[in-house]
């Protein structure tokens, strides 16, 4: 390689590992000249992009803007980032997060706006949590993740790190970036979308084209064996419930509930008293249900026998 | 901060690209080889050589005997023509030659005989042995993180010299000084207040902003360039350009 050593050099400086760190942040951090947001902090970092918490100025509010890794130099990330904005904004649901608006930062990277939760992710709430309490937050998990599939809308990425439970009890489903609408063509055999440790056998394969609404009740059972891990306070699970975790993480798709509204009906029916679908009791169970169940008539009638027991007792002396 | 770097070739010739040097760098065009080969010496040469410093446990003048060898190996055998990106990354198929390009020479006990007319690459080893006293290998950190840890260092501070062309071809000195006062060096007592950069210079605080928000953009885009060209894939790229710009790597 012929290099001329009397050509004119260039100099670089040497850089610190706090000046590195300086320097990707400049250069990470979004451009929002032209846009109402003013970025106060990183909320968090995903795969395609990053959280935070901004101020619109023109509605006077904090949003949580979405602002992707590299823009212009991603295209697919872009029309990912996009299509998540347009999939969030079309199902409205209280459990899913409203988008307020999208578009595109100075700098070429894509962002949406959307409603700044505050509140515990999933995995950090669940702690010391009763068992009637993680049911009921999963309970509504099902019900939002019913409603996308109603709308055709499969997640694809659901764990506990992508809900969100807000201050008031409101539960919310995240990151929908790697949603998919049923219909649309599927990315080629062999890609794989998703958490390991909540994703269903076919997806991860890679069997892109058998991923549909089973492929979210596997991850939906998932997420309901992790929430009666452990076992909270009373330190007990009913095995009707690991029922329906285990229906809903069978390996085969058939074998699972065949959406999420399913999962939902199965843990309504365990909240109401009745066998779950998934489940099939034993006699002690079955008696242990119905003690629980017409516990007050059982009392009464107990209450009647011993009385009148004492009764005739008395009446024998 | 300060200067230590010194490499053969002139800043102008580096323009920043979409087009891979690491595809170019096997080129029959010897003209786009050797412009090919001086932008991948220049990201990649002191990682090289603090690399054999630390794994090798190469002395001085080993560690810069190796490291001309290396690059001039890699030039006139063509070597890297072999690179497959479906294979990894190129980052670690130049490591992965370094070793054996080390292992042959140490195994043939002796060093690589050049030809003594070709010219050595003007490099600053003073320079990088400097950073090693200051430096070395941080405790838990791999041989392959800290390999790539400094090939970020360099991709940086190479960057930040094409920043400074940049502005000052532009008339946009004011933006790299604000950029280096805010972002890359703001000394011991902290970052300034954009209110205390516009009081310095007689500007508002919205005419800063605008002046950073330059700077910062120039910055990012001269980084994404030069990485697409130091990079081997589309695919490395993208990855390489999330690890370095979305998650942090030091």
């Amino acid at each position: 390689m012929k290099t001329d050593p009397t050509a004119e050099r260039w100099t670089a400086v040497f850089l610190s590992d706090d000046a590195v760190e300086r320097l990707r942040r400049a250069a990470d951090r979004p451009e929002t000249a032209g846009t109402p947001y003013t970025i106060v902090e990183e909320l968090g970092r995903g795969g395609m992009g990053t959280v935070y918490r901004a101020v619109d100025a023109t509605l006077d509010r904090e949003v949580a803007l979405k602002v992707s890794t590299l823009g212009q130099a991603d295209p697919e990330e872009a029309e990912r980032m996009r299509k998540e904005a347009r999939v969030m904004a079309r199902l409205e649901h209280p459990g899913i997060v409203p988008v307020h608006d999208a578009g595109q930062l100075p700098d070429g990277r894509v962002y949406y706006a959307m409603r700044l939760v505050r509140g515990k992710r999933l995995d950090r709430w669940a702690e010391g949590r009763t068992l009637s309490d993680r049911l009921g937050v999963f309970q509504k998990i099902c019900e939002a993740v019913a409603f996308a599939h109603a709308h055709g809308v499969i997640h694809r990425d659901l764990k506990p790190e992508n809900v969100m439970i807000g201050a008031f009890g409101e539960v919310l489903v995240l990151d929908w970036g790697v949603a998919r609408r049923l219909g649309e063509p599927a990315e080629p055999q062999g890609t794989v979308l998703g958490t390991r440790a909540y994703m269903a056998p076919e997806q991860e394969r890679g069997r892109t084209d058998l991923v549909d609404e089973r492929t979210d009740v596997y991850a939906l059972g998932a997420i309901l064996a992790f929430l009666l891990e452990p076992a909270g306070p009373t330190g007990r699970v009913p095995r009707a419930i690991r029922s329906v975790a285990s229906r809903a993480t069978q390996r085969e798709p058939e074998a699972r509930y065949p959406d999420a509204s399913a999962v939902s009906a199965d843990i309504a029916r365990f909240l109401d008293g009745a066998v779950p679908a998934a489940h099939r009791e034993n006699i002690f169970e079955r008696l242990g249900r119905f003690g629980a169940r017409h516990r007050t008539a059982i009392l009464l009638v107990l209450t009647y026998l011993v009385v009148r027991a004492l009764l005739i007792l008395f009446l024998a002396r | 901060m300060r200067e230590d770097t010194d490499i053969g070739g002139r800043l102008s010739r580096f323009p920043t690209t979409r087009r891979s040097a690491v595809l170019a760098a096997g080129s029959e065009d010897h003209a786009e080889k050797e412009r090919a080969f001086e932008l991948l010496v220049a990201t990649y040469w002191k990682p090289v050589y603090k690399y054999l410093r630390l794994k090798w446990r190469a002395d001085n003048e080993q560690g810069k005997d190796l490291t001309q060898s290396f690059f001039a190996r890699a030039f006139e055998k063509d070597f890297l023509r072999s690179y497959e990106p479906r294979k990894g990354s190129f980052r670690n198929f130049l490591r992965v030659c370094l070793d054996g390009h080390v292992a042959n020479e140490r195994k043939a006990a002796r060093r690589q005989k050049r030809d003594p007319g070709a010219p050595l690459l003007p490099l600053d080893f003073a320079a990088a042995d400097g950073e090693l006293v200051g430096q070395g290998l941080p405790a838990g950190q791999s041989l392959e993180d800290y390999f790539h840890a400094e090939a970020v260092r360099s991709l940086f501070a190479l960057s930040v010299e094409a920043l400074r062309a940049e502005c000052a071809s532009r008339g946009k000195e004011l933006a790299f000084h604000f950029f280096e006062r805010y972002d890359l060096d703001p000394g011991p007592s902290g970052e300034p207040s954009y209110a205390e950069l516009a009081a310095d210079h007689g500007l508002s605080a919205a005419e800063v902003t605008s002046q950073l928000a330059y700077a910062r953009r120039t910055f990012r885009r001269i980084v994404l360039d030069r990485l697409r060209a130091v990079t081997g894939s589309d695919r490395e790229f993208r990855e390489e350009a999330r690890a370095i710009l979305g998650r942090g790597i030091l």
